[in-house]
């Protein structure tokens, strides 16, 4: 798909996002006490009111504390889950690091998982044929890749599934926290392979912990506080801003 | 929006589930066998040592006969109920369409059908010989699989919300199986009751086999029960997706 350049890759709208605590596992029991309490739920807003434009091409890193929204942000930029409010246009095909491992189960075998983990990513069988074993030597695993996952090291693991990841050709590529997979060789081999990645012109959304990380990735920034977007523009401008505001809270809590 | 092949993710999915089931077990397909002919030999030794007035000819073949569509629609029901719940680690981390997931489900239960489909019909074969109407069984085993994909789709996206569901599912599969004509003879049910048989869609099931398999006519009889069953699964499928459909954007939040 080919994309033009006045659509953006991705546009978030006016976007609000909240969840209702307790969620998940409910019995009828809870069901019926929700029935007869409506306003007992807390509301917890993982995004109030985001809007921003990633344009085709653009690099952008996503910061904030834990809880700030960032993998909200993320999940529905893959569509995971919906918008309580506003609107979400990704124009593109997305591939998602944070797929990392999905699917992966320990009794089979490393060659099993990686078909597995490709179909759910949208391979074909062709693709599969074609790629397997540029997906292998990629993962340097070729010794073990008919051993079962169990056997496997959770740096194994790590391997495999980045390399199936980074073996999708997508327009846009989302990273979620994965570059600290595997050995430093093979950190060095993944930064490589995103910045190709970046220098072919793909759009990219990253979020990682690592300020350092985010600044040799990306060129834009944007910075969440309690789900909302505080500051977005250029990446050195923002950690600036993010920085400061971290090391005030700290000196208030410290006073 | 998923862009992918559906036939090679399903194949895939399937494939999994049959190499975990089977690869940690010496006697492998066996054990598909080793049930059904047990409960056949206890429900055998039962319905015609204990209560022995049975006058119904070559038992276990008959007892294995609404056994075996009966036990894959029990078990296929099931699994397929809890499939979301079960399979969180997917549905919140790949943006796969979510019908896949308690369809594939039901569809890896064939494979131990197709097994016991081939124990059935060996033993039939030898006590009854086999006959033209025996073309029929794709359709009517086929009929069965779009019938339990509804229900599926049904009862697992309920069970999202409700926990519960898939203990009222169990439930309904204990009573069913007395309810559906296994151990008995639909033509010894007093005609009171007769009503509540014609309208089972498992018991117009297992006569339409019997039929076919036991007495070699036609499937469809004077009720018109192949017509009725196929109406009958089609229109619980389209509902199960209609309804997967409408509940589905929000399994997220509640996973």
């Amino acid at each position: 798909m080919s994309i033009s350049d006045e659509r953006p890759a991705i546009l978030f709208h006016g976007v609000w996002k909240s969840f209702v605590r307790p969620a998940g596992q409910m019995l009828i029991r809870d069901r019926l006490k929700q029935m007869l309490r409506p306003h007992a739920q807390e509301v917890f807003h993982a995004l109030r009111e985001v809007s921003f434009s990633i344009h085709p091409g653009e690099s952008m890193a996503v910061i904030g504390h834990n809880g700030a929204g960032k993998s909200t942000l993320l999940n529905l930029t893959t569509k995971l889950c919906r918008p309580d409010r506003g609107s979400i246009e990704v124009n593109g095909r997305v591939a998602a690091l944070l797929e990392l491992g999905a699917g992966f189960h320990p009794d089979l075998t490393g060659a099993e998982n990686l078909r597995i983990n490709a179909a759910l990513m949208g391979f074909s069988r062709r693709n599969i044929r074609e790629k397997f074993a540029e997906i292998v030597a990629f993962s340097e695993l070729e010794d073990f890749i008919d051993e079962p996952l169990r056997t496997y090291s959770t740096g194994m693991m790590m391997r495999l599934a980045f390399s199936v990841a980074v073996s999708v050709d997508p327009d846009i590529l989302i990273i979620d926290e994965v570059l600290g997979v595997g050995d430093m060789s093979f950190q060095a081999k993944c930064l490589e392979r995103i910045m190709q990645f970046r220098n072919a012109g793909k759009t990219m959304l990253c979020v990682s912990h690592s300020n350092e990380t985010l600044m040799g990735l990306c060129d834009q920034a944007m910075w969440l506080d309690h789900g909302r977007l505080m500051e977005c523009g250029p990446i050195n401008h923002v950690v600036e801003a993010y920085k400061n505001s971290v090391s005030q809270q700290t000196m208030y809590s410290a006073g | 929006m998923w862009q992918g092949d559906y036939l090679y993710l399903i194949e895939n999915l399937i494939l999994k589930d049959f190499r975990i089931r089977y690869r940690n077990m010496s006697l492998g397909m066996l054990w598909s066998l080793v049930n059904p002919l047990i409960m056949m030999g206890v429900l055998t030794f039962v319905f015609t040592k204990v209560f022995d007035k049975n006058p119904i000819p070559h038992f276990p073949v008959f007892v294995l006969c609404g056994m075996i569509p009966f036990n894959f629609f029990s078990v296929a029901w099931i699994s397929g109920t809890t499939s979301i719940v079960d399979n969180a680690g997917l549905v919140k981390r790949v943006p796969v369409p979510r019908e896949i997931v308690p369809i594939t489900t039901v569809l890896a239960n064939c494979v131990h059908l197709l097994v016991q489909i081939s124990l059935l019909l060996t033993l039939v074969f030898y006590f009854y010989g086999s006959n033209r109407q025996w073309f029929w069984l794709p359709v009517v085993w086929g009929l069965e699989v779009v019938f339990v994909s509804g229900l599926a789709l049904l009862s697992s996206a309920i069970n999202v919300y409700i926990r519960d569901t898939r203990y009222i599912v169990e439930s309904a599969n204990t009573v069913l199986f007395w309810m559906v004509p296994i151990v008995y003879d639909s033509a010894i049910v007093p005609q009171k009751y007769r009503d509540f048989y014609e309208i089972n869609p498992l018991a117009a099931l297992v006569l339409t086999l019997r039929r076919i398999l036991l007495q070699a006519q036609g499937p469809d009889g004077p009720t018109h029960t192949l017509w009725k069953f196929a109406g009958v699964s089609f229109t619980v499928f389209a509902a199960g997706l209609l309804f997967f459909h409408l509940m589905k954007p929000r399994f997220y939040e509640h996973i």
